[in-house]
């Protein structure tokens, strides 16, 4: 009884859960990365003295309590501990999404007032210098890899390894306070502050306490039943809740293993070699896996080839049902068995999903072939729906109970309401505390009571009490007839074709629907090599007559399937462009999370969609775009307009007869 | 001229040592035709050393007399104080001299891994026998050097291919795996024959911060052959300029920038 509650005391906060797995898992992998071509890894225990004499250090440099602290660079363990150091020594931990310009830097690190900075790399170490005389609060930078920064002015810059050996040197004299800003830590405490990046306006700064944060780990990790013998691969940006929630408080309540890739570039290998139990991934990285695998699959002997799509066959009849514990009949269960061994295991070990137990996929929707695949290998790939201001969790799907076109049932502890707009609302213990410097936003988002707004309209299946999503409330509209207009609807319809990359629908308080469309450069690419279709460039490629008439023919198929809902009939797209660049978040086009920021493309290619309203067959657009390195460009090109096929509603049909 | 003893400081602050490669007076022909005439330079510890000029102004003769390829007619090339001989390839290599080739000499066939590790040859001392049956020395020194191979993989940024067979690499990589193999040789000099060459834009900037970034980390010294002049203007501590054998400049990137001979022969004298 005393045990349990010495422990309780100690799960208030992830630095003195790193203290209790120190002593519980001492010996066992708490990280691990790959550098250097080996997988270097790092025990709990070994952990805590890393956490530690960072922790010193950044006491010895001055850190004080309620700092905020910027950290900024890809998933690496150093990052990781410098979130938990941060919060030992009472500061607050600000992860920032490492692909971001300098300009959307200075605004978040002047925005939160950020003192200190640590960064991965002499890249990130530059831009924030660069925006450094916008930046009043910051007084010290910590860098991981020196390398390309030795003739940097050190005054105000500090090397990580140095810094931890700055700490174990001040120890004797600092660990009193260290120990006592620790000991201070409770529920209450804000454990981490995000940046959601906003399909508009500037990004808020969701404060999120230890309450949100540990009870939401333990919450989720009950539902799935996740404890210290999974791993999990840590790949997606820090900055995003669901790596701070899976990769941090997770794996802390839990003490699974966070390994983190070699390189961006090296991650599906490094996948494979992992083999985690706990995966994670927006749809997008499914889609590329299943486009790698057919595309090689075409090059394979034919023996193979065959195999392959026979069994594949005999999974998609029966895979799903035997993952949810659903009847099948013997002689399939034995041919399945078979398939396992001769196709599934091989095909699930080469994509790295050989262990997984747990895999989850949401931020878009999937594509339910997509989904299908995957599950019908026996891969328990689910989907949840959830949001920064929740601490990631609203609803997630149980076992047993996955289908492709919901988002699952109320995560544990999570009470949902749909209001007469068909809004959803949620209250649970993951409720943010506030936006930073926000009361305004606060008080739109979240009602005296707890409830938060998620912005997105939906409704509760009554069979199933599964939630469905149907679009971004704000987003849905009215068409000019009075028809319901929900873009999601059919921009997702559609981006299961695994030639579209993207696709805006434009209608609301129009009289009919255009569409914008992005290629997929991968699988267009691959699709022209095939055919000995010679192109020089994006641009090229997405004007080819060939490729515009196989989009066409998606657009009408997507038109028939529309058709068929009575509700979103009047969604069907009777004109398309294929855009002659790709949507990019350098240039404002998306968000950080490759979102689609609707009214600033409206805005900005306005001259297209005009002539999509109008009758002509092409258009001249000149865009700007934006390279990685912040220099502008332009592209030009006459881009041609394309007719829909149309279908005739349900309704019209049955008006007919 | 600067005092061959005595240590400078460039505009970005670095410290260029004393002289490690001086060529003196080297006159090259073949046959008939006369490819050096009369040439004389040196090359500092620890700086980049551009040699260009336009097509068939001799530099990659030139590259070929430093790595020991060619032997001059007449001339001397002195290393580290001492007057060099004619020596073998192999024996170049020994003495601390990597280099790179304009058309990419790497083994089409082996992956980027083995390829690197073949510039670790000279750090190997095992025998054949103890090779073959991975006995004595083998082990340990396969694991060093692999571990010095994984160092310069990830200085160079090519974790990702590295089990990849250099064949099927785009050219631009291809350059990154040739400098990889050339610093697994850990030089002293390090000779690049058009590091850029049929780059685009982005890969020649990739490739500028390698060699600015490997001059920086390693303290290696560099000499390069290169005709893009923005590139080297940008990346190179001195610079000296050949046309038609001879050399016409020889200095600082500003100074040669203002050199008017330079300007004519290589940038050309605009016809009116």
């Amino acid at each position: 009884m005393a045990e349990v509650r010495a422990n309780a005391g100690r799960e208030m906060s992830l630095p003195t859960l790193l203290q209790r797995n120190a002593e519980r898992y001492g010996d066992r992998p708490a990280y691990r990365e790959k550098e250097y071509g080996i997988w270097q890894s790092w025990t709990w225990a070994e952990t805590e003295k890393e956490v530690e004499a960072l922790a010193l250090g950044l006491l010895d440099l001055g850190l004080k309590p309620g700092d905020y602290v910027a950290v900024i660079g890809r998933n690496r363990p150093y990052l990781y501990w410098s979130m938990v150091a941060v919060q030992a020594v009472g500061g607050v931990p600000v992860p920032l999404y490492q692909d971001a310009v300098a300009e959307e830097m200075a605004y978040v690190l002047a925005n939160c007032g950020a003192r200190f900075v640590i960064a991965g790399d002499q890249e990130q170490v530059d831009k924030v210098l660069e925006v450094q005389e916008q930046l009043t609060a910051l007084e010290q930078m910590i860098y991981l890899d020196p390398r390309g920064m030795r003739k940097y002015d050190h005054g105000q810059l500090h090397s990580f390894k140095a810094l931890q050996a700055q700490g174990r040197k001040a120890a004797l004299a600092l660990a009193d306070e260290l120990n006592a800003r620790r000991a201070a830590l409770d529920y209450a405490s804000t454990c981490v502050m995000l940046y959601t990046s906003g399909t508009t306006g500037k990004p808020k700064g969701v404060v999120l306490s230890n309450r949100n944060v540990i009870e939401t780990a333990r919450n989720s990790a009950q539902f799935d039943q996740l404890s210290s013998d999974d791993s999990i691969l840590s790949y997606l940006p820090m900055a995003w809740v669901g790596d701070f929630i899976f990769s941090v408080a997770q794996a802390y309540w839990c003490g699974f293993c966070t390994n983190c890739p070699e390189s961006p570039e090296t991650m599906m290998t490094d996948l494979r070699e992992i083999g985690p139990t706990y995966f994670f991934a927006p749809p997008r990285v499914f889609e590329g896996q299943l486009t790698s695998v057919m595309i090689r699959m075409e090059d394979a002997g034919s023996l193979k080839r065959r195999m392959f799509h026979h069994f594949l066959a005999h999974a998609k009849k029966v895979g799903g049902r035997i993952l949810d514990g659903k009847p099948v009949g013997l002689l399939d269960r034995l041919k399945y068995v078979l398939g396992n061994v001769l196709v599934y295991e091989p095909l699930k070990d080469t994509l790295g999903y050989g262990r997984i137990r747990v895999g989850y996929t949401a931020g878009e929707a999937i594509g339910p072939e997509i989904f299908d695949f995957y599950r019908s290998l026996g891969i328990n790939l689910k989907q949840l729906y959830g949001q920064t201001e929740a601490t990631v969790f609203i609803t997630q799907q149980p076992d047993g109970e996955v289908r492709a076109d919901t988002v699952g049932v109320p995560s544990p502890n999570v009470e949902l309401k749909i209001d007469e707009t068909g809004e959803i609302f949620y209250r649970s213990p993951g409720v943010f505390v506030e936006y930073f410097k926000n009361p305004e936003s606060t008080m739109k988002t979240k009602d005296k009571d707890g409830w938060v707004a998620t912005g997105d309209a939906g409704f509760i299946e009554a069979a199933s009490g599964h939630l469905r999503i149907i679009d971004r409330a704000k987003d849905v509209g009215k068409m000019a007839n009075g028809a319901m207009f929900a873009p999601k609807f059919v921009e997702n319809k559609l981006k299961f074709y695994p030639d579209i990359l993207e696709v805006v629908l434009f209608g609301n308080g129009r009289d009919r629907c255009v569409a914008f469309i992005n290629i997929d450069l991968t699988a267009v690419g691959n699709w022209a090599e095939r055919n000995n279709i010679a192109y020089a460039s994006y641009q090229e490629l997405a004007g080819h007559p060939e490729v515009l008439k196989s989009i066409a023919s998606h657009v009408g198929e997507v038109n028939r399937s529309v058709a068929e809902d009575e509700m979103l009939s009047g969604c069907q797209v009777h004109r398309f462009v294929v855009l002659h660049k790709e949507l990019d978040a350098d240039d404002g086009e998306m968000t950080r999370t490759r979102k689609v920021r609707r009214a600033f493309v409206e805005e900005k290619y306005q001259d297209i969609l005009a002539a999509l309203y109008a009758s002509e067959s092409r258009v001249f657009a000149r865009t700007e775009v934006t390279y990685e390195d912040g220099r502008k460009g332009e592209v030009s090109a006459t881009l041609e307009i394309l007719d829909a096929e149309i279908s005739a509603s349900v309704k019209q049909l049955e008006a007919a007869e | 001229m600067l005092d061959q003893s005595v240590e400078f400081v460039t505009a970005d602050g670095r410290t260029i040592g004393g002289v490690v490669m001086e060529m003196k007076h080297i006159t090259l022909r073949f046959g008939g035709v006369e490819a050096i005439k009369d040439i004389s330079f040196d090359i500092r510890e620890g700086e980049i050393r551009a040699i260009i000029g336009p097509n068939g102004a001799g530099k990659s003769s030139m590259l070929n007399v430093m790595s020991g390829f060619y032997v001059p007619q007449e001339g001397e090339v002195w290393f580290h104080g001492k007057k060099r001989k004619p020596m073998r390839p192999y024996e170049v290599a020994r003495q601390g001299i990597a280099r790179t080739f304009q058309n990419i000499a790497l083994f089409q066939g082996m992956s980027v891994l083995d390829n690197v590790m073949t510039g670790r040859l000279n750090h190997m001392s095992a025998n054949l026998f103890q090779q073959a049956f991975w006995k004595g020395r083998a082990e340990a020194e396969e694991v060093e050097n692999r571990e010095k191979v994984e160092q310069i993989i990830d200085f160079l940024e090519i974790q990702a291919i590295r089990k990849t067979p250099v064949a099927r690499l785009p050219y631009g990589l291809k350059k990154r795996v040739e400098l990889a193999r050339a610093l697994a040789a850990e030089p002293k000099l390090l000779l690049l024959d058009e590091p850029m060459a049929g780059m685009n834009v982005e890969e020649k900037e990739d490739m500028s911060r390698f060699i600015l970034d490997v001059n920086d980390e390693f303290g290696t010294t560099i000499a390069l052959i290169e005709h893009d002049m923005g590139v080297v203007m940008d990346l190179s501590d001195r610079v000296v300029v050949m046309d038609y054998g001879k050399k016409i400049g020889d200095g600082t990137p500003d100074e040669v920038r203002s050199n008017q001979q330079v300007i004519d022969a290589y940038l050309g004298v605009a016809h009116d």
